[in-house]
Order: C-alpha cells, then structure tokens, then sequence
C-alpha cells in the first residue's frame, strides 16, 4: 500500500512545518516540506500530493494581520494550482496560522463554492495578547479530518484567533454544518460560537486554531506526570502517543479507504 | 509624491486606525489594489489621501515611529506591494506605518517613547479643518557625509582622557559619544600610531574602541586582581571546568566552552546542545520593546552560529525590576526633562519585547524568572538565553581560509545600534546615545536562521559563520579574520537602509539581524542562489587574507590598516586591587506570633514569590512539540522553577533547564551567595530527575561600580566561590557573560544627584540531560495519603531571607551550602527517581519550606498535613521554620507503598517524614511546639497566590 503524500508549506516565518510532517509520517503518510518560492518555482509538483498542509506559525510576524500577506503571496502566484486541486479529491489542513492563511485565501468557508472569496475572519483575541493554553474541544461536524473524534484536548497559541463573520455568512456556515469544532467550557479569545475550527462544503478542506501536533505524544499532555503516577499505580503500561495524533491519522486514511 | 492609506474596522468601536504613508507616485488603480491588499474586507474598510471620518472625537492624535526607527509592517507591506504590482521602490521611495487615534480626552504624554516614537495631535476643529492629519514620512536624511576625519592624538593628557570618555569631536563641536577608553589605553592607541608615524582615523579609534570595550573584551575578568595574575576568568571560572572535564575522562560530555558563540555538549550519540545566556539592560532601560526583543533574537544568533549553526530550540529569560508600583521618578538630566521610564512601563516592555522575539521565531519559552528589587530601579537586568540542537555530524571546526570572500547575510545596516558595545559598558547618564536603541525583526532573522540551519550548513556551504552583535562588523570581521590571519574590507559595498551613513558608523553600527559568513569562492554561487530563493539578502564585502592585517578601503581608500596583533592583545594590562571588608546589618526584632496564616498569605503575594502565569501564558512553549514539563505545571498552574524538554521526535532524551540567584544575600557575603544560587541551580534539576553527573552550568555576573576595590572584592569572593563549588558538584561552566557597570547616574524629583547601582547580581544558569524523559518528576501532589518528606537540614539561616526583606530588614546570616553533604543527597535522589519511587519533588528555595509547601500543595489541588516539630537541623521559631532558606533541601511526596524502598536508599541523609497529602482542601501546619500554626484553605491560598499579578 503507497502512502499517501503530504506537501507541507514553509517559509517567511511559519515554523511548525517540522513537527508537522513528522505527525503524519507518524500516521503513516509520506510528508515533504516544501518553501513557497520552490513551489512557485515548481508550480506543477502540487499535483504529486494527496494533502496540502499550512502549518502553523508567524508568517511575515502577522504583519497586515495574521496570514494576510502570506495569502497574498499563494494567491499572485500559485492560485490556478492551488484552485484545481481543492476541486479535485484532495485534503487541505491549515493549523494555526495556516488556518488565518486559508481563510485570507478564501478556501474556507468557500460558501456556495465561492473558492478564493474571503467571507470570514480571525480577528485579535479579546485579550489583545498571544494566548497559549489547553482547551477541551467538541467536533461538531462529520468532516473525514475529524472521523470518529466527538471530544479533545488540545492545545492553542496564537494572537489573533477570534472567529468573525456576519450574520448572514454565520447563518449559512450553521445551516451547511460547516463548524468542524468548537471549545467545550471555556472561550479562551471571544470566539464566534465558541467556534475553534471550520471547513469548506466538500468538508475536505479544514482550519482549525489548536495544534493538534502538539498533542501527539503521551509527555506533551499537560497532566502526563500525574496520569503516569496513576498508571504506575494501576499497574497499567503508559502509552506512547496522544489525542492529537488521530487528526493526521484520519487524512492519511482517507486515501487508504 | 506621498501617499497615505487609512485602514479602519467597520465592526469593533475601538477608533484605532492603521495608516501606510506611501513615498511612491502611483496611480489611483494601483492604490486601489494596495489598500485592498492590507485589509480583510469582511471587516475593514479604507480611505486613500482622505480622511477617515469619525463622529464623535475631540482629538485626533497619531503615533509613528522617528526616521530610521525598525518599522517591520511598513517592510512587509513594501513586500506585499512590490509582489502584488510587480513594481520596485527606489532609494528615495519607501512605506512608513502609523496609528491614529480619536479620543474623548487629551492623550496623556507618556503615551510615546521620544527616543523612537513621535506623535502628532490635533482637536477635532483642525482635524476637519485641515481635511485629516497632515502626511508625514519619516525619511532619514543624511546629508552624504563620508568624509574620513583624522584624529589629532598629539593632545594634552587632558584632551586624551576626553576623546576617550565621550568620543571624538564632530565638526560642530559635539562628541559623537562614548569610546569607553581610559587614559591608558588612548596613551597605548597613541603609541601605537606614532610608531607609524601617523594618527589613527576615525574609523581606526572606533573600531579599536569597540574591540577592546569591556562588552566585547571582558577585561574586568581577564586583567591580573590583587594575587591573582592570571585574572578571574582564568583562576576560577575556566580553571574549575579545565579540572573537571579532566577528572571526568571519558566521562567528560563538553564539546566547546567559551569559545564559541555558545557553549556546546554532547546530548547523545547523534546531537550537541548548545546555550548560551547573554544581558541586553542598557538598551532595555531606554527602550524596554525594543531592548529586549534586540536581546532575544540577538542571543537566538549565538546559536545559529555556535559551531557551522544550531537550531534554536528553547528560549529562556530572567527579569530584575524594581517594584512596579514604585512612585518616585528619576530623571537623567538636572533640568528633569529626560525621565528615566517607569519600573511598570519598563516590566511591560520587556515582557511584551521577548513575547515578541520568541513567539515570531517560532522558539518555544518554557523557562523563565523574575526577581524584584529597587536597585535595579535605574537598571533593570534582562537575562535572555537559548538553547541550541545541533547535529554531530554537522559540527566542524570553523576555520575562516585566506580567500574566503567575507560575506554579511540578513538585515541591513542603518544609524541604530550605534556604540551600543561601548556604551553597554558604562553606566547609564543623560550622555548615554539613543543610537543605541533598536527594535528587532524577528522575521527577516528566521528566514536567515531557516536557511543556514536546514540548508546551507548541511551544504558545506562556508567554512565560518558568527553573529553581528555588539561592535557590528568591526567586531565579527576582525574576530573571523583570527581565523585566518587577516582581512581586506570594501566598506561601500555593505549594503545599507538609507544611503549617506559615515563610513566609520557602518563599520560600528550593531543593525540587528545580520550575520558574517567565510565563503570560499568556488561555493559563492551555489550560497548565493540559495540565499536568494529564500529572500535573504547577501553581499559579499570583501575577502580573508593571511596578511596579519585588518585592512578597510571606503571607495578604493585605504580608511583602517591597523595590525591584527595589536587590534586583539594590544590593549595594556590594568591589574586591579581590591579592598576587603565585612559588612555587619542589624539583625530585625520580628515578635514572634501563634498563628501564622496571615504572614504566610502575604509572603505568597510578595513579587518574588507570587505566580506569574500572565508571563507563562504569553510565551508559546509548545512550538517545536519539545515541551514536557511545562513552566506551569499540575491542576494548579503553578510556575515551576525547572522546565524539561525533549528536542528530538523520537527520541526518549531529554534536557531539564534552570537557574538559581539570590542577589539579596550579596550585600552580606558574596561567596555564600554564589554557592547558594550554585547549589540552587544544581537542586533544581536534581528534584525534576536529574543525575547530578549530568549538569552543565553557565554564569553571567551582573555586577556594579566595577571600579570601586570592595565592588570588586565580592567580586573575587563570588568567584573563588564558583570555582569551589564547580569543584565539588562536578559541574563545569561552558558559556559565560559578564555586565560590570550597572549603575544609574542621575537626579531625582528634587533635581539632587543620585547613584543607583544593581546589588551584585550573579545568574547561574543550569542544564541537565535526561535519558528517559518518563521518569522526570513534577511538582504537583499526586494522591491524597501519600506521605511527605523534608530531605535536608533546616537552620536559623534567614540573612537577605524574603522573609526579613518582608520585616524590612536583611540581617547577617545568609545560607551556608555544604556542598559534599548535598551531592550526597542529590546522588540518592536520583536512585529513588530512576526507581519511580518518587510521586512529586519541589526544590525548597526563596521563601522556604513554607512557600515550598503551598507550590506543591496548590500545584496538585489537594491539602496537606504537616508537622514541623524535630525537623533535621536546628531551628527555634515558628516563623523561621517556615521562611529559612537553608540551601540543599527537597521537598517529597511518595506513595505509601515505597516507604520502605524510599527511607532505604535515604538512610545515610538528613530526612523526615514531616506529614501527608489529605483529600480536603486545606493546609495545616503544626509548629514546633506541635501547635497549629498554620490552618488555611487551598482557595483562600491560590487566591493570594495568583493575586499580585491578576491584572497584568
């Protein structure tokens, strides 16, 4: 069986594009970092992947506001390419600041296969401060990404993570249950909705604040020291991985359905 | 032709409007374009050359930045629309960003900083008036002055001093600001140059200046003190790390220490760990943003190039305030027109600066510290460190070659960041040059990072690489030219922000995010290429050379020509003497009380020993996925004082990182000081799981008067004591840094003269390697019912204690360490953690057993039931029970179970099973008497805990 392969962006200050094509090598899939000026200078090669992955990170220190001017750029030079594959059976995640990123590019929430229009926002946090932190999350949509996942804990940093859209995109983004997640108890920005993460239509394309990546070992859950006393206790063995993990797994999967 | 774009939210009433002053003539299509590129339209909307139109204001007032001030989302924008329009802007074009404001009320007037910021104000009358706000470019001018001015050093003695104090003279009769030499060295300079026959030029004096600053040559540590000829650096700190690496063998794990950048040691078979922790506290004291985040991504270049360069993988910091809410201003002139900033505008610029700097790298910062007190009032101390993973494979000894091209990547070089090496080695005066202030680009330095770290070191691609820093060029070309025996430099060939800069500035100038590269020709291409594809400018700027010279030409004229030998070890020797002497305070009449629970909620609220989660929360410690025990830890959130991370995916190793400093007990005895924070530093790890066998440390002393013969009597006795306890935990130093002059010259409210200086302030960092990162242990109780132990003996030690300092007194008895009886301890600790016997573990330091039982007790949401009668050691009061700070003591928790197994491998320590974890939420504390001392809830605790800092 081929693994399925994963073309993960960088360059201009996203930084999590490391731990993010280890996540999914991790789930099985094949990954490859790509800089945004080799794909611009190999627009073609973008038809060789089954996923587009943004990763998180600081894309031109969110100058302009987050993922704009990154946007900007996939959108002068590789819109054509980018637009034929999201039409196709293809799986795009953006994280964090890929998520800001797919958002400014218009590829979620794509409403009325509107692909490139941008119809929502993430605004700064109430906090007006760069937020980490854990949060509880619900899926709240059957997007394949989230397959079989109706809770999580995962883990947020960003600045500029407030969901904003009018009232008339809100109604149809509920209507189209394109609401893939949203914080369980606690809004840690002023969220729309509690909303975390959201997808387009064909619910192939999705974005989300939290970083599932950082949430793919067992040591990077906040509470690990106490449920390994507990474990050790219960004579139980301790495991390897964490809740994260299942996200990358279900892309990769996907393609093996 | 200037333009102006005002971008403005239509949702959010908050009135702040994003302005981009364009100096480029387009035309109305193409602003169009622009202004639809810098919004989001689903809630912004734009005016192009007209006003934004707002009802209800009286004054409209706009802040911008001074010309030449860093202005990255102006850089950004230029970015966005020379891709979007596929046009260029030219020398005299560029973008400049702003933000305007309406408000009801008159802005107040520390709304800006004056040394980089200006601000416009006008009522509502003229605003409309004059049809919005006026348009304003701040373009830096420079009238082309590259003229190379001789300096006459045929002068009298007095001149020489001059020249040497507050710099060469301009044309116009100004300094142009400190050299930083002292009359001996002006008379070496002198000397050297009559040889030659010739005085130096500008640009020789300056250079030599930066080379030989105590920033860039540490002579306070090197230079012969009292018996001591080969200096302290030499005796102590580099003696004891010699000696131990040599009685480790085999053992031995160092790679490189103070050499480098960094200090390097193997992690394991496949990587090194580099770090390195470095100050930045003059600039931060006049501009605290744009100090400290110059700081971090400054130290982040220590990494990416120690060795062939290191991927910055943990940032760390260390902040001293004063109080935040002190109330008494000082000023840096008599006339009191230049204030120094406020501790809490300094506090809120500092943090927010390092926010900045790490969280845009994409470095995650797990560890961390602040310590408060009003000595650091006219200086603030900011410690920034980072750690740095390199591959084995990759590591190479750099080796600069004789034509190698000299070639400067990243940033380019502009007005700021002059003298800031020769200024740093002062103290702060109204004289100080606010040249020396900068704000740092984080980004334009990650795509540098990016591109050496994951591409061009594994491409062989140079044979040297190290960071502009302090003295810019100057500095890392004549030190890279060690390598190879000289250089040749064509100065108009630097690349720079604006053009018109003296020769003698580019050569000085510390613009930020730059490094200097040794290239060999044939592998220029390939280099430059590369650098191109990923938008990092590089220039070459000359060539090495084994001539023994270091030669600059401005335009094929020969401006510099000084000799290697003399430009490094030319400087005289200055021995110094110190002057010994005991200090002697008076011991404070505390009255003893019965019950303590007030006492104890107040100390849980002092600035030093309160939670500051507003901090944690802001740093992003998760990036790169390395973070394991996080600077919050259990239910609690609680900040730990050790955090652990695990660099490499998939690999079960680990590195613990943490520090110990207690300038409070300076003024009483330096050498317990230092083995107090040693110790500490050392303990800190041991109780998360580390091997004492295993810990590395660094030291950064930040000192003050370094010319005074007592200032530098703790001095010695600070760092006899490093060497002594180095020696008896094993633990070697591999990077160090020294600030020596942290003292504030100026005036108060009523205009009087005063010296502030910092109290002796020495950072001892720490790192320790973990092979399995599951048996690390936390802080936070686990379970209810198990038990809890003291190891460690407690003493009536509370001289600079908090809790005097909270009785407002310091008193004489500062903490001893006995260093063979603690690593004994330490050595068993580790036994019973690598067999899991351990449930949670919290070293006991400022505050003491007390504050260490709430940390622990909060951190796992559960109470505990302790009695503190018969404690190992010997103590007489309640009070001083609680708050000594009696070093070499860990406090435990265990699982019933191992009690036996725990007590076993214990034996041969000071321990006491002093009580255990309840299900309820309370703390009881019986004292000596087996009284109750302390009854509280754990609420009624964090409450305190977590109240300092609520609204921050």
């Amino acid at each position: 069986m081929i693994k399925p392969k994963v073309l993960i962006l960088s360059g201009y200050g996203l930084n999590c594009e490391d731990e993010t094509k280890y996540a999914f090598e991790l789930a099985g899939g094949q990954g490859k970092i790509v800089h945004i000026n080799d794909l611009i200078k190999n627009k073609n090669q973008l038809n060789d992947f089954q996923i587009l992955a943004v990763p998180g990170g600081f894309a031109y220190g969110d100058d302009t506001g987050s993922g704009n001017a990154y946007g900007l750029k996939l959108r002068n030079h590789l819109w054509e390419n980018i637009s034929k594959f999201v039409l196709k059976d293809r799986l795009v995640i953006g994280i964090c600041n890929g998520f800001q990123i797919l958002v400014n590019l218009g590829l979620v929430p794509a409403l009325n296969k509107k692909y490139g229009k941008r119809q929502v926002a993430l605004l700064p946090n109430d906090s007006a401060r760069y937020t980490t932190g854990w949060f509880d999350l619900k899926i709240v949509s059957d997007t394949p990404w989230l397959f079989g996942i109706k809770e999580i804990s995962l883990p947020i940093a960003h600045g500029e993570g407030k969901f904003f859209a009018s009232d008339e995109v809100l109604k149809q983004i509920n209507k189209k249950n394109l609401i893939a997640l949203k914080y369980s108890n606690i809004n840690p920005t002023g969220t729309m909705q509690n909303i975390a993460g959201i997808t387009d239509e064909s619910k192939r394309i999705f974005g989300l604040m939290p970083h599932p990546e950082r949430a793919m070992f067992f040591t990077q859950l906040p509470n690990w020291p106490y449920l390994k006393e507990k474990y050790l206790r219960e004579g139980k063995k301790l495991p390897k991985f964490g809740p994260g993990l299942q996200i990358f797994k279900n892309g990769v999967n996907y393609f093996k359905l | 032709m200037i333009n102006r774009i005002e971008v403005s939210s239509k949702i959010s009433n908050n009135q702040a409007v994003d302005v981009y002053t364009i100096v480029k003539s387009l035309n109305q299509n193409q602003l169009n374009e622009i202004a639809l590129s810098l919004i989001n339209p689903v809630y912004q909307i734009f005016k192009i050359n007209q006003p934004t139109l707002v009802k209800k204001f009286n004054w409209a007032f706009e802040i911008g930045f001074l010309p030449g001030v860093t202005d990255n989302i102006a850089n950004t924008t230029k970015e966005i629309i020379e891709d979007k329009l596929n046009i260029k802007f030219l020398e005299n074009e560029g973008v400049y960003t702003s933000k305007l404001f309406f408000t009801n009320d008159y802005p107040s007037d520390n709304l800006i900083n004056p040394l980089i910021q200006r601000i416009q104000i006008k009522t509502k009358r003229e605003y409309f008036k004059d049809k919005g706000m006026d348009k304003i470019a701040p373009q830096v001018k420079l009238t082309l002055a590259n003229q190379i001015d001789e300096v006459d050093l045929n002068v009298s003695d007095e001149e020489l001093t001059r020249i040497g104090k507050s710099g060469i003279k301009n044309k116009d009769g100004s300094s142009r600001g400190p050299l930083a030499l002292d009359f001996s060295y002006m008379k070496a300079i002198k000397k050297y140059f009559d040889k030659l026959g010739r005085n130096p030029t500008d640009i020789e004096l300056e250079s030599i200046a930066q080379t030989w600053s105590e920033h860039c040559h540490h002579t306070i540590f090197a230079d012969p003190i009292d018996e001591i000829k080969d200096g302290l650096f030499n005796h102590f700190i580099k003696r004891a790390t010699v000696e131990i690496r040599k009685k480790k063998g085999k053992q031995d794990l160092c790679t490189s220490v103070f050499t480098d950048n960094s200090g390097g040691i193997k992690f394991d078979k496949d990587y090194i760990i580099s770090h390195k922790v470095e100050t930045h506290n003059s600039p931060s004291a006049l501009d605290p943003f744009g100090g400290a985040i110059t700081g971090i991504v400054g130290v982040n270049r220590d990494t990416i190039g120690f060795d062939m360069g290191a991927k910055p993988i943990v940032n760390y910091y260390g902040f001293c305030f004063a109080d935040p809410n002190l109330k008494s201003p000082l000023f840096r002139d008599k006339e009191k027109k230049q204030p120094l900033l406020s501790p809490r505008r300094i506090l809120d610029g500092v943090v927010a600066g390092v926010n900045s700097g790490g969280n845009c790298s994409g470095i995650p910062t797990p560890q961390g510290f602040l310590y408060f007190d009003n000595k650091y009032q006219g200086k603030p101390l900011v410690f920034v460190g980072t750690m740095g993973l390199l591959p084995i494979k990759s590591s190479a000894v750099k080796k600069a070659k004789p034509g190698d091209y000299i070639v400067v990547i990243g940033g380019r070089v502009g007005q700021d960041g002059i003298h800031g090496a020769t200024f740093s080695s002062e103290a702060l005066t109204s004289s100080s040059p606010a040249g020396a202030v900068q704000i740092g680009d984080p980004i334009t330095q990650k795509k540098l990072s990016d591109v050496i770290v994951k591409e061009a070191r594994d491409k062989k691609l140079y044979n040297s690489i190290t960071d502009n820093g302090a003295g810019g060029l100057s500095c890392s070309v004549a030190e890279m030219a060690k390598e190879s025996g000289g250089c040749l430099v064509n100065l108009e060939k630097v690349p720079l922000k604006y053009p018109g800069l003296e020769p003698w500035k580019i050569w000085v100038s510390e613009s930020q995010e730059r490094m200097t590269l040794a290239v060999p020709k044939n592998k220029w291409k390939r280099f430059s290429k590369l650098m191109k594809s990923r938008d990092v400018e590089a220039t070459v700027i000359g060539e090495f050379n084994n001539f023994g010279s270091c030669v600059v030409k401005y335009h094929k004229k020969t401006v510099m020509d000084i000799d290697m030998e003399f430009l490094h070890n030319g400087l005289p020797v200055r021995p110094m003497k110190t002057v010994p002497f005991k200090s002697n305070f008076k011991e404070p009449v505390i009255i003893q009380q019965k019950n303590l629970n007030k006492i104890l909620l107040t100390m849980m609220q002092r600035l030093n020993i309160t939670g500051f989660e507003f901090i944690s929360k802001q740093y992003d410690h998760e990036v790169q996925v390395n973070s394991v025990i996080k600077p919050l830890q259990g239910k609690g959130k609680v900040n730990g004082e050790t955090s652990v991370v695990k660099p490499v995916f998939d690999s079960s190793h680990a590195i613990a990182i943490s520090q110990g400093l207690y300038p409070s007990y300076s003024e009483i005895d330096c050498y317990q000081m230092a083995g107090a924070s040693i110790d500490t530093a050392v303990r800190n790890l041991v109780a998360t799981g580390v091997n004492v066998e295993k810990i590395f440390l660094l030291d950064n002393f930040c000192w003050c008067s370094s010319n005074d013969p007592q200032r530098l009597y703790q001095l010695k006795k600070a760092a006899q004591s490093c060497y002594d306890f180095a020696k008896i935990y094993e633990t070697p130093y591999i990077s160090g840094k020294d600030s020596m002059f942290n003292d504030f010259k100026g005036y108060d409210e009523k205009g009087n003269p005063i010296k502030i200086s910092v109290p002796p302030t020495l950072l001892i960092s720490s790192i320790g390697l973990i092979e399995d990162v599951l048996k690390t242990v936390s802080i936070d109780v686990k379970f209810s019912s198990d038990l809890i132990y003291i190891l460690g003996e407690t003493k009536e030690e509370l001289g600079g204690s908090e809790y005097f300092a909270m009785n407002k007194s310091i008193g004489n008895k500062v903490p001893k360490v006995d260093g063979e009886k603690n690593k004994k301890l330490y050595q068993n600790f580790y036994k019973a953690s690598q067999k899991q016997l351990i449930s949670s573990a919290i070293s006991v330091t400022r505050g003491g057993l007390g504050v260490a039982l709430i940390k622990t007790s909060l951190a796992g949401k559960l109470g505990l039931e302790v009695s503190l009668d018969k404690l190992p050691g010997k103590v007489t009061r309640n009070d001083f029970v609680l708050f000594s700070e009696s070093q070499g003591r860990i406090l435990v928790t265990i699982n019933q179970k191992n009690k036996k197994a725990f007590e076993k491998i214990m034996k041969e320590n000071y321990f006491k099973q002093i009580g255990n974890v309840i299900d309820n939420q309370r703390l009881l504390i019986k004292g000596l008497d087996n009284k109750i001392v302390i009854d509280l809830s754990l609420d009624k605790i964090e409450k305190a805990y977590k109240s300092t800092f609520k609204n921050y």
